[in-house]
């Protein structure tokens, strides 16, 4: 009997045995063996990280950098895939885009940071979904021009710790993180080991993620888990966190069949770029923010305690004007929360809509994102 | 008074013509923090099998079956309004529902605890 497609050629990240050991449910993911949860469970788990220091491992991510001998000649490239102002980004600024489609859909959503190393002027750092990354290096290298290259880091683990308590415990090791900005990345070594540390993350809270050898991560993950403000925090709880924050997920949020101007990431795409196009999809995202697209993403409340699930019809007006897709129970805000896509009509916030949960009208309303506010550091 | 359990993660506990009705601790463990329940109206009646009750994790949905046929004659009203004692005490405080059997015969088909056991790996 063939094996079953989930568990089929499961990749495991550098901490594989680690997160084992911390008494983790593994899952397929992404085509990764990887954490749902640990021994205390994704609500305690959620919690943990809105009040301490969540540690994540992210190591199935695409981590890549695309190089030339200049920052003009990188950048240039890879504004030829991306909506969001490149150029102009300084050394160890960071930035959130998305890689379009020649229609304007979402390829998939990215960060880019120019690098700030000497001898590495001409370098951008660049992390992509796991689930996309594969196609994304195929695509990135397929439209690269001539003496512009790609690098892909197979041997580069990447971290998270998140959570108000997160950069207090990576100052104790690290003290130079205490005062790097939000979106930026900050260079350490320690015990000889270099770390990319970017103060980013996708919890809504401030936090890092940190790029390190994958034969030095194991000890590394020890290290900050010896600190008793940090806990060891699985996918699950990774996904109700990010959707509190109103953040997209991959896959469901966004994909090749919505723009980003659909996805309300219009802040992502800077005024240079708007005005000049010269990005995939240009004339229907420049079209989009002149016009209003057809349809948005927007948050949305139900009433009482049950979740919308993804794929929960959203409906008004007696017909269907849109769908969820992402819904859950969200732990801080200690009900359910959603987001999801409604036709433009419907978008404003406090707009009264009905959710089809399990054959049953719902009530819910149209609300503005995210559903915890954000605590990064500015 | 008898436990029986259903292949679906559900335990009877069944006294005269009355079972008591919830999911096992190994169903609890695998959904994870329960955050929403729902529950049937008292006097509705049930097939073996039909959708009864749906207990919702932070993670997933999932449907809970009339493990036997018969009417709702109770449900536990606390539930709720605190679903977090399903994973506290699943096979205890954390019932769900009390049905009266309408056709005993269907006890015969559930599993004893040693065959749930085995079931679930224990």
């Amino acid at each position: 009997m063939a094996a079953s497609p989930e568990t089929e050629d499961l990749k495991f990240t550098p901490l594989n045995d680690w997160h084992i050991a911390q008494g983790a449910r593994m899952v397929p993911f992404a085509g990764y063996s990887m954490p749902v949860q640990y021994k205390d469970g994704i609500l305690t788990e959620h919690l943990w990280t809105r009040e301490n220091a969540g540690l994540f491992d992210v190591s199935h991510m695409g981590q890549c950098f695309v190089h030339s001998d200049s920052w003009e000649k990188t950048a240039r490239a890879i504004e030829a895939l991306v909506p969001a102002d490149i150029l102009n980004l300084k050394p160890g600024q960071q930035r959130y885009s998305q890689l379009l489609a020649e229609d304007g859909g979402i390829l998939d959503d990215l960060m880019i940071t120019r690098s700030a190393y000497e001898g590495h002027e001409g370098w951008a750092y660049l992390v992509v979904n796991a689930g996309c990354k594969v196609q994304d290096y195929q695509h990135i290298a397929a439209h690269l021009p001539t003496g512009v290259g790609l690098r892909i880091e197979d041997e580069l683990a990447l971290i998270a710790l998140q959570g108000p308590k997160a950069v207090e415990v990576l100052a104790g090791l690290i003290p130079g993180i205490a005062a790097t900005p939000f979106m930026t990345y900050h260079h350490a070594v320690l015990d000889g080991t270099h770390l990319h540390i970017s103060r980013s993350g996708y919890t809504g809270e401030d936090g890092v993620e940190i790029s390190i050898p994958a034969k030095h991560v194991t000890a590394f993950c020890d290290r900050l888990l010896a600190d008793a403000r940090v806990k060891p925090i699985g996918l699950g709880a990774r996904d109700s966190l990010r959707l509190e924050a109103g953040l997209c997920l991959y896959g469901h949020d966004i994909d090749t069949t919505t723009s980003p101007i659909e996805a309300d990431l219009k802040w992502s795409i800077q005024k240079r770029r708007r005005e000049e196009g010269g990005f995939p999809g240009a004339a229907r995202i420049q079209r989009e923010l002149k016009e209003s697209p057809s349809r948005l993403r927007v948050g949305i409340l139900p009433e009482g305690r049950q979740p919308a699930r993804e794929g929960t019809e959203i409906v008004a007006d007696g017909r269907k004007i849109g769908v969820v897709t992402s819904g859950g129970f969200g732990p801080s805000v200690n009900g359910p929360v959603a987001m999801g896509y409604v036709e433009a009509a419907f978008a404003k916030v406090g707009t009264p809509v009905t959710l089809i949960v399990r054959g049953k009208e719902l009530p819910a309303r149209i609300v503005a994102m995210p559903f915890t506010p954000h605590r990064y550091f500015r | 008074m008898t436990t029986y359990y259903t292949k679906d993660h559900e335990y009877l506990r069944v006294d005269g013509d009355t079972a008591t009705v919830g999911i096992t601790n190994y169903a609890q463990a695998q959904l994870g923090d329960v955050v929403f329940v729902e529950l049937p109206d008292v006097g509705k009646s049930f097939k073996q099998g039909a959708e009864a009750a749906v207990v919702e994790s932070v993670k997933a949905a999932s449907d809970v079956y009339a493990p036997v046929s018969g009417e709702i004659v109770a449900v536990n009203t606390s539930l709720p309004d605190t679903p977090a004692t399903i994973n506290e005490d699943p096979e205890g405080k954390g019932w769900f529902m009390k049905i009266k059997l309408a056709n005993k015969a269907e006890l015969a088909e559930l599993l004893d605890e040693a065959a749930y056991k085995a079931l679930i790996g224990e």
